[in-house]
């Protein structure tokens, strides 16, 4: 019997959008100097708000205010700083819901996905953190680590609200103040947590939001007042950030691109390592900068894994990011679209062979199916670039050192999978595999207590855990 | 999974090939299958959706009672149920079978004869099987003989814990024959394998050995019937069927309590093994306290209102 889910749509109802944003500067929403920019929903291209745009006199006010705020700020014993992220982090918890609707509207991800991951994981950033504030001295970087002063923050549009709290959880944990700007196309959530500031009573000027685009991440970045850099993003404007910033003493990370492989050997848990190969690539529409979106399949499966795996994909759910039942949402903007369709283009022309699952795509919004490439060699474009998108490269190798050699070979270096029932195997891989993070029979798992970022062109530094701390410390 | 059927014949020649047989099935995750079973829990089934699964799910039940003091008074009540489950409406579905132990299968027989409601037997010295093969034949050739539609037999968990799976296999394959036209539900009481990979294998053991259905639990250890582990025995039958192209149903039994938890299996079923599954021919949840439940949100879809408890019989 055919048991067809009925539409079961989250109601928008409980988030109210106003039709315009400012600058959230010195605790209050300010007009910009620029051009005030839309933000629209992907799924229907309806434009959801009209927002701010920060030109080089409001960042420079922002930099202002969280240079007064510092002082402040960072007088404050530790204990206290854990007060407001304490109650930052309970007020996420209760707008959870609101959250997670806004988060799915601006951004077109699936209200799964960012109701029961982006914001458990938020709140989880910001207890951690708080959690830190008073027990610095311990940490390892001293007996009293100072701050930086004012951080400049960076962020892209994949997860909107959780790269904030990425961001911002450590820099105030630490005595940090800061100056962040959201992706132009996903600015919501960033304003929300402003409100969300207020309402802790977080005082003016330790967290200032400004809006816009490339120039005005610019303007945040090269302030002089500003001590350290915070980007999220592409490794192309991670490049432009580092040699800008070379010879300022500004500190600086970056977290970049990635071409993850997900290694799945012969003797994989074969049901859960197709789950993490889904997990791994179509999650967020595979806009994840650790997606494991090379799958390296030992040849000698290659044909059992390929079936069992298009047969799952037969079961995703395409279509309205609100309806609970959707695993694949929208692509983010149409710009992502066109650069998706034509890496997906460049993979058929050299040679790789396309698969897709059946699937209806919705006229307006946009849309790109999951799809699944094979007979991809180490030479074509779709295995070496970042695709950011739900594109699956499916690649074979015959002995583990073939594996480790063809995971590596990328100029990226975030994250890794490895599928093997057998331990001494994962370790041994853990060991060679030039990759921030390397997961063992599971994909895309993240912890606020868990250290996070690139080798090579994936960038430097680390975020979460009490490694994360150190980019916010003068060590 | 290009083995011929003509190989797994061989596989139970000896305790040898089925270890390695079984052991040479693909393992389980154990935090990824619950994290995927986890994730299915998460479908929402709502309006028409939600009504059809309801439906499905009520003609899905083996309505059960196996205790130590039950009557014929006790059955045939159940029984009148099992045929009429809302008095208040007769559009609602029959349930799949009743289910008793049997020396009261003549009693149920005799109560739904006709009906299309199908009765089910607990044999081989269930729930613990801790008797001897002559034994559990004989109640089994008992329960056929009172009418037995289906035959609910458990596994020797301690011969499987121990290894010997040809002994499993083989007691399987004589009740099998003892159950005649019969089908033959193989209870594995996965609460008592305690590893994911052993219910994978047990699965794979007892479809080998014939089963019609491979069934979770007796209902009488704690864990009985879980999402996770019905989804590993989804993937079993699943997989069983490309390489031997025969069907095998799923029987979850035991803990299986309200109307939404009804529906996820429904959810895990669609999909896991695929729609083919989803019909009382091939799935089965064992329940007792689940139906009331189904009935109830039932009739909330139809009338928008809530009934109290009181207006859905206890029998």
């Amino acid at each position: 019997m055919r048991l067809e889910y009925a539409p079961a749509p989250e109601s928008r109802d409980v988030v109210e959008i106003k039709p315009s944003y400012g600058l959230f500067i010195n605790g209050e929403f300010v007009e910009g100097g620029g051009t005030p920019f839309k933000t629209v929903n992907p799924a229907d291209e309806q434009a959801l708000a009209e927002v701010a745009c920060a030109d080089e006199a409001d960042v420079d006010r922002a930099v202002q205010a969280a240079r007064k705020a510092f002082g402040v700020w960072s007088a404050l014993p530790g204990a206290e700083r854990a007060k407001y992220l304490f109650r930052i982090a309970r007020i996420i918890q209760e707008r959870a819901r609101e959250l997670a609707v806004l988060e799915t509207l601006d951004n077109g991800k699936p209200i799964r996905e960012s109701r029961d991951v982006d914001l458990p994981l938020v709140a989880a950033h910001f207890f951690y953190y708080a959690g830190w504030a008073d027990k610095l001295e311990y940490a390892g970087f001293g007996p009293a680590p100072r701050p930086l002063g004012v951080a400049g923050q960076v962020i892209p549009w994949n997860f909107p609200l959780l790269m904030l709290a990425w961001k911002i959880a450590p820099a105030l944990a630490c005595g940090n103040t800061v100056v962040l700007k959201p992706a132009e196309t996903t600015p919501l959530t960033a304003l929300a947590f402003a409100d969300i500031c207020v309402q802790a009573g977080l005082p003016a000027g330790v967290v200032n939001i400004v809006t816009g685009a490339g120039e005005t991440g610019a303007a945040v970045v090269n302030h002089a007042d500003v001590n350290k850099v915070a980007f999220t993003g592409s490794t192309e404007v991670g490049r432009l950030i580092a040699r800008s910033l070379a010879g300022t003493g500004k500190k600086l990370t970056l977290e970049l691109g990635g071409k993850a492989a997900n290694i799945v050997f012969e003797d994989a848990p074969l049901d859960q390592a197709v789950e993490g190969i889904v997990n791994g690539i179509f999650f967020n529409q595979g806009h994840v900068c650790c997606a494991g979106s090379r799958l390296l399949v030992q040849e000698s499966i290659r044909d059992e894994l390929l079936d069992a795996l298009k047969r799952r994909l037969g079961t995703l759910r395409l279509g309205d990011p609100l309806d609970k039942n959707t695993d694949i949402g929208a692509i983010n903007s149409a710009a992502q679209l066109a650069k998706i369709r034509e890496l997906a283009d460049a993979g058929e022309r050299e040679g790789a062979e396309r698969w897709s699952p059946a699937c209806a795509i919705p006229e307006r919004g946009y849309w790109f199916p999951p799809t699944v490439f094979t007979g991809v060699a180490q030479s074509h474009r779709i295995a070496r670039e970042e695709i950011f998108g739900p594109v699956l490269s499916v690649l074979t190798f015959r002995t583990p050192a073939e594996a480790v050699e063809k995971a590596n070979n990328t100029p990226y270096g975030l994250s890794a999978g490895v599928w093997t029932e057998k331990g001494s195997r994962i370790l041994w891989l853990a060991d060679r595999l030039r990759a921030g993070v390397v997961w063992a029979n599971t994909f895309n798992r993240f912890d606020p207590a868990s250290p996070f970022g690139g080798y090579k062109e994936s960038g430097y530094g680390r975020e979460g855990g009490r490694h994360g701390l150190e980019a916010y410390l003068d060590v | 999974m290009s083995i011929l059927t003509t190989s797994l014949a061989e596989v139970a020649s000896s305790d040898a090939t089925l270890r390695a047989f079984l052991h040479g099935l693909p393992g389980v995750d154990r935090v990824g299958a619950d994290q995927r079973a986890a994730v299915l829990g998460t479908r929402s089934i709502k309006t028409t959706a939600k009504a059809q699964a309801i439906d499905l799910a009520i003609s899905m039940v083996d309505l059960t009672t196996l205790e130590g003091a039950d009557t014929p008074g006790k059955v045939r009540a159940m029984c009148a149920k099992a045929v009429h489950p809302d008095p208040s409406d007769p559009s609602a579905p029959r349930v799949a079978a009743v289910c008793v132990y049997p020396d009261l299968v003549a009693e149920a027989a005799a109560a739904v004869a006709g009906t299309g409601v199908k009765v089910a037997s607990v044999a081989t010295a269930f729930p613990s099987g801790r008797t001897s093969l002559e034994v559990k034949v004989a109640d089994t050739a008992l329960a056929v003989a009172a009418g037995a539609d289906e035959i609910d037999m458990v596994i020797d968990r301690g011969a499987f814990l121990s290894g010997r799976y040809l002994k499993v296999y083989e007691e399987i394959a004589a009740v099998k024959a003892a159950a005649g036209e019969a089908h033959l539900k193989v209870i594995l009481e996965t609460g008592e394998l305690a590893t994911y990979d052993n219910v994978r294998r047990a699965s794979w053991l007892a479809m080998l050995a014939g089963a019609d259905f491979i069934k979770t639990s007796t209902g009488k250890v704690s864990p009985a019937a879980t999402l996770p582990v019905t989804l590993i025995m989804l993937e079993a039958v699943r997989d069983f069927r490309a390489r031997t192209g025969r069907m095998v149903g799923v029987k979850p039994a035991g803990g299986i309590r309200t109307a939404k938890d009804a529906i996820k299996y429904l959810v895990l079923v669609n999909e896991t093994a695929g729609e083919d599954w989803l019909d009382p021919a091939w799935f089965r949840l064992g329940a007792s306290s689940l139906l009331n439940d189904l009935l109830m949100q039932r009739q909330k879809l139809a009338t928008g209102r809530y009934a109290g408890p009181d207006y859905f019989t206890l029998d």
